[in-house]
């Protein structure tokens, strides 16, 4: 499914016909969307959103309950009809894409290639958006101990089978992790006439949203034990059981606190990881923190005209500020396009233990920039502070800070110095 | 007596505290409400000590498609104790491709004053 191509200046790198463009962007989810749709605003319409999937869309696809668009359109929508606002803004103004075609190698000469089904495919971009979002934390990852039946999923998995592909894939469930996308299996799988025993969170706090305690666990009398965690899996070919224990403070199980759950599905909700291995090809520096790129106020990584937003970038809790954020990166990218750089970013931005992350990472300090970040544990009536050289520039006061939740601030540019690191603190 | 509530509204999810007394006949009177950041919270709260009320999404059945589902929402919330219901109903209903978004699927669900509305396109599916 080919968009509207005119005809390019071609030439032959690598052996391989490579066309050139202004911009390719890599991945056609919300953030992609959203920032071809914002780049075409600006002038910049040599543009090709790459996608791997047969369609658009990206996870909102197969997010089908209502409860997006309430910042950025002001109404609640469901996933697909979210991604169709942006879908439909790229195909009335032809905006050039091409799906079913994974990229493969992105360089930091900005040469992009791509298995498509015309083939190979090559093109070479002044600038790169990166939109790839992110994958889930698996049972490998976490390394639960026991046999290796059938009947283990990630909730991203079993949300594809039962929204995309019409197939029901448990019965009896248990649930490993409280975050959002978990919690909305528990209801979904309850609806679909599967019994959800129980949700169980390591953590001593909830992971997800509280709405979504409320209206998907507690509508439907679903427990969530907190502290808590499977430490072995049972089952031949299909799982028979879970092991569930109590955990200490240091996430240790408890001896003698194991208890026994028979169920044929576990499901894990454990995480989202930003899915960066094209990024790392292409020399795009990483923080180890949320796990992408480090980006300046333009969004831009080290490696100049390489962008990235969106879950790629840090994991959004929700699809409302990705698209923001893709927006904000394409009038960056725009700018760089028609003025070959953006300023320097030399100022950074620290953060005290009470903050796990900002982003962006790094700013030039000349202009205002939104600044985003999440909390380490749940705190009650503090106040975040930031400070550039000791002195206060913003703040922001919270009823409750909780990790589940993104915080952003306005940070304006009158107090804002071009030298002096900034630091973020919980007071 | 106090009751404690989380607001499902927006992502904000406020915790709200209300004052209530109960009286005869199962009918509540609200004294008071805090902790709501906005006036959705109140409303909230009033619905759910009245008669809670839920949106749900599902899926329906479409032939021919290039998925074998079109996912479907309620155009507005219906008593909560009815959701399983819905379910039913909406499960019986099969649509042929192409789907397109904001069809109504079924038009007063349960005889409430809300639709079952598609929320995906589903092209026909080409390859055969």
């Amino acid at each position: 499914m080919d968009g509207q191509m005119d005809k390019k200046t071609c030439s032959q790198i690598n052996g391989i016909r490579t066309e050139a463009v202004d911009v390719v962007i890599v991945g056609g989810g919300p953030a992609g969307l959203a920032a071809a749709v914002e780049l075409y605003h600006k002038g910049i319409h040599d543009i090709l959103i790459v996608e791997r999937e047969k369609q658009l869309g990206g996870i909102l696809r197969q997010c089908i309950h209502d409860g997006f668009g309430l910042t950025r359109f002001c109404t609640t929508l469901s996933g697909p009809e979210y991604a169709k606002r942006f879908i439909d803004e790229v195909e009335e103004l032809k905006i050039p894409y091409i799906t079913d075609a994974a990229v493969l190698e992105v360089t930091d000469a900005k040469l992009v290639t791509a298995a498509t089904r015309d083939g190979l495919r090559q093109w070479q971009a002044k600038s790169v958006i990166l939109t790839m979002g992110c994958r889930e934390r698996t049972r490998g990852a976490l390394g639960i101990p026991g046999e290796r039946p059938t009947g283990v999923f990630t909730a991203g998995v079993a949300q594809a089978y039962i929204n995309l592909y019409n197939t029901m894939p448990a019965r009896e469930v248990v649930i490993l992790g409280s975050g959002d996308i978990g919690m909305i299996m528990a209801r979904r799988l309850t609806l679909e006439g599967a019994h959800v025993q129980a949700v169980f969170e390591i953590q001593p706090y909830p992971s997800g949203l509280p709405r979504n305690i409320e209206q998907c666990l507690n509508d439907y009398g679903i427990p969530l034990y907190l502290s808590h965690t499977v430490t072995a899996i049972h089952g031949g070919k299909r799982l028979t059981g879970v092991t569930i224990s109590r955990v200490d403070e240091h996430f240790k199980p408890i001896p003698g606190t194991e208890k026994e759950y028979s169920c044929d599905t576990l499901i894990l909700s454990v995480g989202l990881i930003p899915e960066n291995e094209l990024s790392l090809d292409a020399g795009v520096a990483l923080d180890g923190r949320t796990k992408g790129a480090v980006v300046d106020e333009y969004f831009q990584t080290n490696v100049p005209g390489i962008f990235a937003a969106g879950n790629v970038l840090h994991v959004h809790d929700l699809v409302d500020f990705v698209s923001m954020e893709a927006e904000n990166l394409a009038d960056s990218a725009a700018e760089y396009i028609r003025d070959k750089s953006l300023p320097d970013c030399p100022v950074e931005i620290k953060t005290d233990r009470n903050i796990n992350h900002t982003v962006p990472q790094r700013i030039s300090g000349t202009r205002g920039f939104k600044l985003s970040m999440r909390v380490n544990r749940p705190m009650k009536d503090c106040r975040i502070v930031v400070r550039q050289d000791g002195v206060e520039i913003a703040a922001k006061k919270m009823k409750k800070a909780i990790p589940a939740e993104m915080i952003q601030m306005e940070i304006k540019p009158e107090k804002l110095k071009t030298s002096g690191n900034l630091e973020v603190c919980v007071e | 007596m106090m009751r404690e509530f989380t607001c499902i509204i927006c992502p904000n999810g406020c915790e709200i505290r209300a004052e209530i007394e109960e009286k005869e006949g199962g009918a509540v009177e609200i004294l008071s409400i805090e902790g709501a950041a906005c006036k959705k919270g109140n409303a909230y709260v009033e619905q759910e000590l009245k008669a809670p009320q839920r949106n749900i999404a599902t899926s329906v059945l479409v032939k021919g498609g290039i998925l074998p589902l079109a996912s479907v929402r309620l155009t507005a919330p219906i008593p909560k104790g009815r959701i399983f219901d819905a379910m039913a109903e909406i499960r019986k209903c099969t649509l042929t491709a192409p789907v397109e978004s904001g069809t109504v699927v079924i038009h007063n669900l349960l005889g409430y004053d809300t639709d079952v509305i598609v929320t995906k396109d589903i092209p026909e599916n080409a390859e055969k």
